[in-house]
């Protein structure tokens, strides 16, 4: 597999780049003690720097060695770090279930859980549930059912299936809506989400 | 996010070793929530992960649940279930199934208030958040959510855990853990009243760790039940509910126990409904008249009037639900 276009290799010995949060501050202060602050920045960025802390993170069967700032969200992590876009920030409070992926098979809220506690554990997203060009029978199901209109929860609802699924929490419409509870569909799509998993669910009996 | 230094406990020692201004994390998802917001701003955070107390197990005299257990696990393990229904049900009823996931126990109990001007910062008042700036929900527009039993002049947020709420009805205990070693809390004591110090939520000292939690055999915990009344049909936090367990023998009370949550400023265990039902016919006008009593010292704001009589609803329709399997 090609690696992602934004993926950046670590690599300790890089020079430092100025950010332009350090620039835009610089400038803006210019006016006023504008040494002071700049300083005030630089030091704040080499704190932050000195901070880092390395993990491998694998994200659909490949390694990916990060160093982060520890207040990295996982979400942030795949979304900024490793230019895995797929799955989606909607709340970034544990509200919407956007950003739901698979750690170890589980599903959980990927932008409530600091990437390096996860170095080690085996992380699906929305990226890795197809098998090469064939799509994962929760995609096929999502698509001949239509199950989404602006597609931005399609992700974290695809995943959040394929592990209700998996949990055997799909024997009937009441519990596949208690169980799907936790991934909000703005556009309201939710009888074809419904009608998706439901079809996706028996396929896979 | 403000910074902070982050840290891996390999042994529960070390963690005890914590350091003031220090956070133990598990699941994450109400610290790192709140740390997003600034609401909370540790110096140093410990994954506590690695530590060995992901268990749930039988022992002498009742069970034994891991603090580090997930939310779901504990849910849907055959001893909770059989054991303790009243836990398997409150945490069934709590959050969505990612959160479950990720949430652990001991965590679920340390959860701070969904009170909207403690969470939001451009609410500068809030007692508990600055001590002693005011409290902007007694006499703000937004106060349908709070609650009605155990609030002060100081604060009157409302305890957003389920789990607690059954665990305080069943007599639960915690295992903590620090530099001085084991310390056993009852969880009606570990969740503290408000007060004048709405900024101190636990019996728990810096550095100290939940580490496990007991609840005892008992008839009326086997037969108990969890009661869930909400905005939404799920994923949505409690307006009332109800942790009830009964022993009845020729439909006379032997034992009841009761907690309130979603009006409370702590899980609310009803004595004074208990101790008017021991020895009573297990009827719907006793669970009435225990409500009328349990209720009578609630005091309602602006918004939240209706949770005085939701709250004696949701009690007497949770006993009288176990009560009717043995009719």
């Amino acid at each position: 597999m090609p690696l992602p276009p934004c993926y950046t290799p670590p690599d300790d010995d890089a020079p430092p780049d100025p950010s332009r949060r350090t620039f835009l501050i610089g400038s803006a202060a210019s006016v006023i003690a504008a040494p002071l602050l700049a300083r005030a920045q630089e030091q704040a960025d080499a704190e932050a720097e000195a901070n880092r802390i390395e993990v491998t993170l694998n994200v659909n069967g490949r390694e990916y060695p990060l160093r982060l700032d520890p207040r990295t969200t996982l979400l942030d992590a795949l979304r900024e770090h490793i230019g895995l876009t797929g799955t989606k920030k909607g709340c970034d409070q544990g509200a919407c279930g956007a950003c739901t992926l698979l750690i170890d098979g589980r599903r959980v809220n990927s932008c409530l859980t600091l990437a390096v506690m996860h170095g080690g554990k085996k992380i699906t997203t929305i990226e890795g549930v197809a098998s090469g060009d064939a799509l994962h029978p929760v995609q096929a199901a999502f698509i001949r059912n239509d199950g989404f209109q602006c597609g931005y929860c399609t992700p974290g609802q695809i995943c959040s299936a394929v592990a209700l699924i998996a949990e055997g929490h799909a024997k009937s419409d009441d519990e596949i809506r208690e169980w799907m509870s936790g991934n909000i569909c703005r556009c309201g799509a939710y009888p074809n989400i419904l009608a998706a998993i439901r079809e996706a669910a028996r396929a896979s009996v | 996010m403000h910074p902070f230094d982050f840290a891996i406990a390999h042994d529960v020692d070390a963690a005890a070793r914590a350091r003031e201004g220090s956070k133990f994390i598990a699941g994450g998802t109400n610290l790192v929530d709140l740390m997003k917001t600034t609401v909370e701003r540790p110096a140093h955070v410990i994954d506590i992960n690695a530590l060995p107390f992901a268990g749930v197990e039988r022992v002498s005299g009742g069970l034994r649940i891991g603090a580090l257990a997930r939310m779901s696990d504990v849910a849907a393990h055959p001893l909770v279930v059989e054991h303790a229904p009243a836990i398997a049900q409150a945490l069934l009823a709590s959050a969505s199934p990612q959160l479950r996931n990720a949430a652990s126990m001991g965590g679920n109990l340390m959860q701070r208030t969904r009170c909207p001007y403690f969470r939001e910062l451009t609410f500068t008042p809030c007692n508990k958040r600055n001590p002693g700036s005011g409290c902007s929900a007694i006499d703000g527009d937004e106060n349908r959510m709070h609650a009605i039993l155990g609030t002060s002049a100081a604060c009157i947020a409302t305890h957003p855990s389920d789990f607690a709420v059954a665990l305080a009805a069943l007599d639960g205990v915690l295992t903590l853990h620090g530099e001085k070693g084991d310390r056993e809390v009852r969880a009606t004591d570990f969740h503290l009243l408000p007060g004048d110090t709405p900024h101190l939520e636990h019996d728990i000292h810096p550095g100290e760790l939940i580490t496990s939690i007991f609840v005892p055999d008992a008839a009326h915990a086997r037969r108990s039940a969890y009661l869930k009344v909400r905005d939404r049909a799920s994923y949505e936090f409690a307006l009332s509910s109800a942790a009830v367990g009964l022993d009845v023998a020729n439909n006379t009370i032997r034992s009841v126990r009761i907690a309130l949550g979603g009006v409370g400023t702590k899980p609310w265990r009803a004595r004074t409904a208990e101790r008017m039902l021991v020895g009573k016919r297990a009827t719907r006008d006793e669970f009435r008249k225990a409500a009328d009593a349990e209720l009578k010292d609630a005091i309602p704001r602006k918004q939240n009037a209706f949770k005085i009589e939701l709250a004696k609803r949701t009690l007497v329709r949770a006993l009288d639900d176990l009560a009717g399997g043995s009719r």
